[in-house]
């Protein structure tokens, strides 16, 4: 049977974001994949460098859809870090909560999205069903469902009343419950074990060959954990345990998902019932003394990376972010070769991928010669001048055109 | 012969099969919403989307064969609706019975899937090419357990003719017991053949975009889309007549209540199943369909030529 080349992407129904995978098919089986990087390219980075220091955690938390209080408490983190601020307590557990109850939201969506993928659309409509509860507590605690605003450098904007945690004890308990239930039609269900299990295989040393992070680590066997490992916010103080599973599949990620959702119920409570009083932010001065600094946060995708280089003023030199799917990026190709088309969907999905947060650049190509050109910022800035001209509208003799950088 | 154009077009026709079809579409839709925790679709959601399909602009891509691209989905529908009319509606004979009919039924709802298979082929789509072949391949698993399936029944009644399988069974009840595994392996071949999860692997959304008809769209994706509709119905009146010919009573309007209740049933199990399963991989289809389905469909068989033995001797 003669090889197919297929494309997966950019716009495709199992990718929520523009992503291309080229899958070389023989008959069901995949030989060889490439993944090319590179269609949601935002200039975050780059816009940073341009607002202020307080500006930046509004801006960095839109990195995500899912996981923003994770970029902003990982940004806050390090700038925290720069200033030598102390930050109160009380805020720490609040980072914490919010944290928490962001994973729980996360993999309440990841599970939706997977019973999407091998077409199981019940699992879907209630796991998404039950992740309003979470959506509905965390709006309650912030104001926003899903951009949340809490942090801020110095501590957290929102303090939590004791009603307010009263509320999201019974919530967990409702989801506790529910969860208890998913574990059951994961683990058990025929369809979904022999469509999950043996599927996208991470052996433990690929996995840290490869650099993957997160559940998929995990789910090879390895207790890698930032919040174990490095503890930030809150976490040295509360007891819970990394979640690990042998399997190294598609199954392993899900039990992995699964088990840690259970314990991110359990840190809500130590939470809220450990919580000390006192005062949830200090004052930070708008100017960063120069220097640098770099974080890391466990956010529900894996380990998440920011530097932050300060030069003194009330705006940063250069802000870097690494955000989990990109090391997990890796991993994918490894896992797709040799498996079915039919398991491709899942096995990507099984990162929990967000491609939008992982885009650093742009490759152009050109459709008529099929040349690939890279541009830097002023090449960018060129070609955008001229691509005006050649239409009209010309900014060459305007302060934009003339500007020099 | 006025009469049985009447009887062709418009009731029990094609028609009728029409507005039957659309029913069936929306009482499997809102059984799968509620089953999912979700309100569903009002009741005239299925002709709104039939009527919005049939208005929009019919791509034909550059590279396909246009002629036949354009005339298989009549082709699809056309089989559909001939099948319809060898199946016993409101007594215990179809309208124009002959022997043999149960044959050509199955012959009729054959020719869908390989009608899709050409469409597929002809779209000249690498994702159309897949699902095709993919269609073509679990035709083979679950085609051979649904004709066995049905090859017992017809055996113990001793008839190929639906009318005279309904017949025999209305008036001997118990017997039609002993075809439960049957029962249920056509209901299990039924969900392959209308592709539907977990045998939805032809048109597997997140795998293969649109599957076979990627390149479909307006009226011709719409006639499409009815014409599975309409197997859902065929297909479920086919499994109603064989297996459940309980309680047919004289009165045609209480037969005709009776059979819209079997059906009822029928899709409700489908429904059920789609809720409940994850889709499964071609090979893992293929697998279930010879490891468990054909010898359930056998030992179908061997029941009932057993239980013909008896009833002879």
């Amino acid at each position: 049977m003669g090889k197919i080349e297929i494309p997966l992407g950019p716009q495709h129904p199992a990718l929520e974001e523009p992503e291309s995978f080229n899958l070389l098919l023989q008959g069901e089986r995949v030989a060889a994949a490439t993944v090319a990087l590179g269609y949601n390219h935002r200039g975050m980075e780059k816009a940073c460098e341009s607002r202020t220091y307080i500006q930046n955690i509004y801006l960095l938390e839109r990195i995500c859809g899912i996981c923003s209080h994770s970029h902003s408490t990982c940004y806050v983190q390090t700038v925290e870090q720069i200033a030598g601020v102390r930050v109160p307590e009380r805020a720490l557990y609040i980072r914490t909560l919010i944290g928490e109850l962001e994973r729980i939201h996360s993999h309440l969506l990841w599970l939706g999205i997977a019973g999407h993928e091998i077409g199981f659309m019940t699992l879907f409509m209630c796991s998404w069903k039950d992740r309003e509860v979470v959506m509905d507590i965390l709006e309650m605690l912030t104001g926003n469902r899903v951009n949340y605003g809490m942090n801020t450098i110095g501590g957290v904007r929102r303090d939590i009343t004791p009603e307010q945690a009263e509320e999201v004890l019974k919530a967990l308990d409702v989801l506790e419950e529910r969860t208890k239930y998913y574990t059951k039609v994961a683990t058990e269900e025929v369809t979904i074990i022999s469509r999950l299990s043996g599927v996208g295989k991470l052996s433990n040393e690929d996995g840290l060959r490869l650099g993957a992070v997160g559940p998929v680590l995990r789910a090879s066997g390895v207790a890698r954990d930032v919040r174990k490992d490095d503890p930030y916010a809150a976490y040295a103080n509360l007891d819970f345990k990394v979640a690990t599973d042998e399997h190294a599949d598609v199954f392993g990620r899900t039990v992995v998902r699964v088990l840690e959702l259970m314990e991110s119920y359990k840190i809500c409570r130590q939470v809220l019932k450990e919580m000390p009083d006192g005062s949830i932010s200090v004052k930070v001065p708008g100017k960063v003394p120069a220097g640098e600094a770099m974080s890391r946060y466990e956010a529900p995708r894996g380990e998440d990376l920011h530097y932050v280089k300060a030069n003194g003023t009330d705006m940063p030199e250069r802000v870097k972010v690494r955000a989990p799917t990109l090391a997990n990026l890796a991993a994918i190709t490894h896992m797709i070769e040799g498996g079915y088309l039919a398991d491709v969907p899942i096995v990507i999905a099984a990162i929990d991928p967000c491609f939008s947060c992982t885009d650093r650049m742009v490759k152009v190509t050109d459709l008529k010669t099929g040349g690939e050109k890279k541009f830097d910022w002023d090449g960018l800035r060129r070609y955008s001048i001229d691509f005006y001209a050649k239409r009209g509208v010309d900014f060459r003799n305007t302060s934009i055109g003339k500007e020099e950088r | 012969m006025g009469l049985a154009l009447f009887y062709i077009l418009i009731f029990p026709g094609f028609l009728f099969l029409g507005f039957l079809s659309l029913a069936f579409e929306f009482i499997d839709r809102k059984l799968y919403a509620r089953l999912q925790n979700r309100v569903g679709p009002p009741w005239y959601q299925p002709l709104a989307d039939l009527i919005k399909l049939a208005a929009k602009e019919t791509v034909v891509p550059r590279e396909a064969e246009s002629r036949l691209f354009r005339a298989i989905p009549s082709f699809a529908m056309a089989a559909t609706a001939a099948a319809f009319l060898y199946i016993p509606i409101w007594g215990k004979t179809s309208l124009f019975p002959f022997d043999s009919d149960l044959i050509v039924i199955l012959y009729f709802l054959t020719i869908p899937t390989l009608t899709f298979f050409l469409a597929g082929w002809f779209s000249s789509s690498l994702y159309a090419e897949i699902g095709c072949i993919r269609a073509m391949t679990q035709f083979f698993a679950y085609e051979v357990p649904l004709y066995m399936s049905l090859l017992g029944p017809a055996m113990l009644a001793g008839t190929w003719s639906v009318s005279g399988i309904t017949e025999f069974y209305s008036s001997n009840p118990a017997l039609a017991l002993c075809n439960l595994p049957g029962l249920i392996v056509a209901v299990f071949a039924t969900q392959g053949k209308l592709e539907r999860v977990p045998f939805d692997i032809p048109d597997a959304e997140t795998e293969i975009v649109g599957g076979t008809f990627t390149e479909y769209s307006g009226r011709f994706l719409a006639l499409f889309r009815m014409t599975i509709d309409a197997e859902l119905v065929v297909a479920s009146a086919l499994i109603a007549a064989v297996f459940l010919p309980f309680f047919i009573p004289a009165s045609p309007v209480f037969g005709f209540i009776l059979f819209l209740i079997k059906v009822f049933i029928v899709v409700f199990l489908l429904a059920l199943m789609r809720t409940a399963l994850a889709r499964l991989r071609i090979d893992q289809m293929v697998g279930f369909c010879w490891r468990i389905l054909a010898p359930l469909s056998l030992l179908q068989v061997l029941i009932d030529l057993l239980v013909r033995g008896v009833l002879v001797s």
